[in-house]
């Protein structure tokens, strides 16, 4: 089976999985390669990143140099289609535009969805960060326990390709022996930065990212993946030895036309359309699930943005996997007599409890790095190295004045040259120009560092989504988001000890921080700006106060599932994209298991 | 710079040197064009793996007479010399006009205040008794720039100036890197590919102390 405009889907699926990234992605794969019957819907087009991917294109050959704009924010040759902060005829509405208020929803219309375009930092939540409300009486526990999701970490690893190590590091888990690939070679900065941090008594370890370093293990990790199942042993270990490892080259934000980084486009679906068994409409603006009078979801309604028509498809079972606020404003649009705040919403928490990460940013330069010799230090696109949360015992005893820690991504190296290699540099050239400007970009070049802490966000009441109650609608007619946005101070004197640390341990490698924040208020990114937004949905042990239970499906009706963000009760410093995969994997083999008993 | 402060600061400028009055509004480099032509942009969707011409997407708007002063000005900010060629010489020029004639928020901020920059030059060289900036000599052209590179040693009155000659230092220095020539002259050997990656170099890391 292939991709199918409306007129060609089948009547007989077991399962709708709205939405193509990560979530949808993983949802697919785990469904078809077991059997199920499935039909994926993506709003965005189709999207080959083999044909479509500028591999080696250089900034001369692009329009402005290929810096963003709102029509590419992430830059010219950034994966995205369709997408950014804004997405033209898709509005959505905020109570206000003010720095700690505003929230700014990133979407990108495309098959993969963002996986297309991510940072591919992989790392695993530890067994405090499913259990937070037990540890310091804030926001809220998962239903589930690390030991839970841990065999399904393990799973998503050996699939997609991650590069890491395991180092023991207090809940920072070790995976189990061939589930991580060699983490590249640490490059100069990596090794000062690494000494300026151990000065501090900060950690340094491998980054962990989805890149094939290596080749994957394609005759053992499909064994593993798929104990006792040969056709999904087969399938797999075909399309994994079709994956190249990578190049040392290009920017992975781009994408990758020899498949090895993770994208949902280049991993996920293409074993899963190798087993006949998915179906793909791209162009299909899910809005409503549509629900039976015996309380069951019957399926989906869309528009074919090709046609402008509305649709409907059905099947036994409705996985929404549409990112964390979409899948949210599908709940809420689905409006019924039983459900007349929407679907699933008995609890009144649908698009409640939105997080995205704390985010703070400072740039250092440092003479010992000026004036190298060339060097090659593309390695694999960065976060050779990272710095893991580890001031645990600190933030248990309360000396620090917020709850929740946060990681430490740094990078730096002679890249690419483009826009922003010569230019403000006055802090440091005093306005030269003429030769002796040349000159100084020759010796600053490559001896910038950059810092970025990505910290936990507690869940709070006054951070949510919910239908514009102003009727602002899309350009299909479909009722759109409004969004509440707050920080607490753990979040904000979060991100001012973010500023003080980088700008210690700059100091520490004999560098120059360019600005340190202090006002936590001031040097914390807005709401949405990391990408990293979960919850809307969150998972729970009681019904009355959350929308799904540890399985990802939801309380109210029993065939309909949420395996993205959306079901997030916590957001804890890790990149959330791996826990996605994980806990949809884990939910998809509950959805087996429950159409194998027919319980669904 | 807001679009008002820049039309105000071209008044006064011009309002100095009576000669230049008339200039503002419809000269070589008024406030007429202030905004350019409007543009569509290249979409959410262009094509990102074909080369594209500068150009191709809106229309480059410069005049030859403001080329040319792009053109100076560039060289004096990137010159050519043992490492590389001049701005000029690579392109420069045309990814200004293209910057300048972009329809996104950044650009449309960035090309009064260039205009207005052109202006304030062009008052300066005439002051001189030359045509206009181009036509000053050298030395002459250096004093200039030597009065409004630093926008923090800046005259209260050349600090508009100066701030104009920071974004147009970088304008030039984003086009001229993002060159061949400006990769070149900066010693990147990235963006090949490899069938390994070594890592930093072990004798770089024990002359700098780091193992």
């Amino acid at each position: 089976m292939p991709f199918v405009d409306p007129k060609s889907q089948q009547r007989a699926y077991d399962v709708i999985v709205v939405g193509s990234g990560a979530a949808g992605g993983q949802t697919a794969y785990t469904l078809c390669m077991e059997g199920a019957r499935v039909l994926m819907l993506e709003a965005g087009r189709r999207y080959q990143p083999e044909s479509e991917t500028p591999m080696f294109q250089t900034p001369d050959l692009a329009p402005l140099g290929g810096v963003g704009t709102p029509q590419k924010p992430f830059g010219f040759y950034d994966a995205t289609v369709d997408g950014g902060w804004q997405v033209p005829g898709e509005p959505y509405v905020r109570t206000t535009e003010d720095h700690g208020g505003r929230f700014d929803w990133w979407r990108a219309r495309m098959l993969g969805g963002r996986t297309n375009h991510w940072g591919r930092i992989s790392l695993r939540n530890g067994p405090y960060d499913f259990k937070p409300r037990s540890r310091d009486g804030l926001g809220f526990d998962w239903p589930i326990r690390y030991e839970e999701v841990a065999p399904y970490y393990d799973k998503v690893e050996l699939l997609i390709g991650v590069y890491g190590s395991s180092e023991g590091l207090e809940n920072t888990p070790n995976s189990p022996p061939g589930c991580l690939l060699l983490a590249p070679k640490p490059i100069v900065s990596d090794y000062l930065i690494a000494k300026g941090a151990k000065h501090l008594g900060i950690p340094t370890i491998p980054g962990h990212r989805a890149v094939l370093t290596q080749a994957l293990d394609s005759r053992s990790n499909p064994q593993r993946i798929h104990p006792g199942n040969e056709k999904a042993q087969r399938i797999l270990a075909a399309d994994m030895a079709s994956r190249a490892p990578c190049l040392w080259a290009t920017p992975c934000g781009r994408g990758c036309s020899i498949r090895a980084n993770y994208q949902s486009t280049t991993v996920h679906l293409p074993p899963a359309l190798a087993t006949g068994n998915l179906d793909i409409t791209t162009d299909a603006m899910v809005y409503e699930v549509t629900l039976g009078a015996d309380g069951h979801a019957t399926g989906v309604s869309f528009v074919d943005r090709t046609t402008g028509k509305h649709e409907h498809a059905s099947a036994r079972v409705v996985v929404l996997a549409a990112s964390a606020c979409e899948s949210a404003r599908i709940l809420l649009n689905s409006r019924s007599t039983h459900f007349p705040d929407g679907l699933a919403n008995s609890s009144g928490k649908v698009g409640r409890y939105l997080m995205d990460t704390v985010g703070s940013d400072v740039t250092g330069q440092v003479p010992l790095l000026e004036s190298l010799p060339p060097l090659n230090e593309d390695a694999a696109d960065g976060h050779q190295l990272y710095t893991p949360w580890w001031l645990y015992q600190e933030q248990r005893a309360g000396k620090l004045g917020f709850a929740r820690g946060y990681h430490i991504e740094f990078g730096g190296g002679k890249r690419m040259p483009g826009p922003g290699t010569g230019s403000g540099l006055e802090w440091l050239t005093g306005g030269s120009y003429g030769r002796k400007f040349k000159e100084e970009v020759r010796r600053y070049y490559g001896s910038f560092v950059y810092f970025s802490g990505r910290g936990e966000m507690i869940p709070n009441e006054n951070s949510y989504c919910e239908i514009d109650p102003g009727g602002v609608k899309d350009k299909f007619g479909i009722p759109v988001l409004r969004f509440h946005w707050q920080f607490s101070e753990h979040e904000t004197r979060q991100a001012a000890h973010m500023q003080r640390t980088f700008g210690e341990i700059i100091e520490a490698m004999g560098g120059k921080p360019q600005k340190i924040e202090t006002d936590g208020a001031k040097a914390i990114a807005p709401g949405g700006l990391i990408i990293h937004e979960v919850g809307g949905a969150i998972m729970g042990a009681d019904p009355k106060v959350s929308v799904t239970n540890g399985w990802c499906q939801t309380w109210d009706v029993p065939n309909l599932f949420i395996t993205d963000g959306a079901v997030f009760p916590s957001n804890a410093d890790k990149n959330p994209t791996l826990t996605i995969m994980a806990i949809a994997w884990r939910a998809a083999d509950h959805i087996l298991a429950s159409l194998r008993r027919k319980e669904l | 710079m807001d679009r008002r402060t820049t039309i105000k600061w071209m008044l006064a400028a011009s309002a100095a040197w009576p000669a230049w009055r008339g200039a503002v509004g419809q000269g070589a480099h008024g406030t007429a064009l202030l905004r350019p032509p409007a543009s569509p942009g290249y979409g959410t969707d262009p094509d990102l793996v074909t080369p594209h011409k500068r150009g191709e997407f809106w229309p480059l708007t410069l005049s030859a007479e403001q080329r040319r002063l792009a053109a100076v000005l560039s060289d004096l900010i990137i010159p050519a010399d043992e490492h590389s060629p001049s701005a000029s010489a690579v392109g420069v020029v045309e990814f200004i006009d293209e910057w300048m004639s972009a329809p996104y928020p950044r650009q449309q901020r960035d090309r009064p205040v260039v205009l207005a920059g052109f202006t304030w030059l062009d008052a300066e060289g005439a002051r001189r008794g030359a045509k206009g900036f181009a036509e000053l000599d050298a030395a002459t052209q250096t004093a200039i720039c030597d009065s409004i590179c630093d926008a923090s040693r800046a005259t209260p009155e050349r600090r508009e100036a100066a701030n104009f000659f920071a974004l147009y230092r970088d304008l030039t220095a984003d086009a001229f890197y993002s060159s061949p020539a400006g990769r070149k002259d900066l010693g990147y050997i990235g963006n090949v590919p490899l069938t390994s990656f070594d890592g930093a170099p072990p004798e770089l890391l024990k002359r700098l102390n780091l193992i």
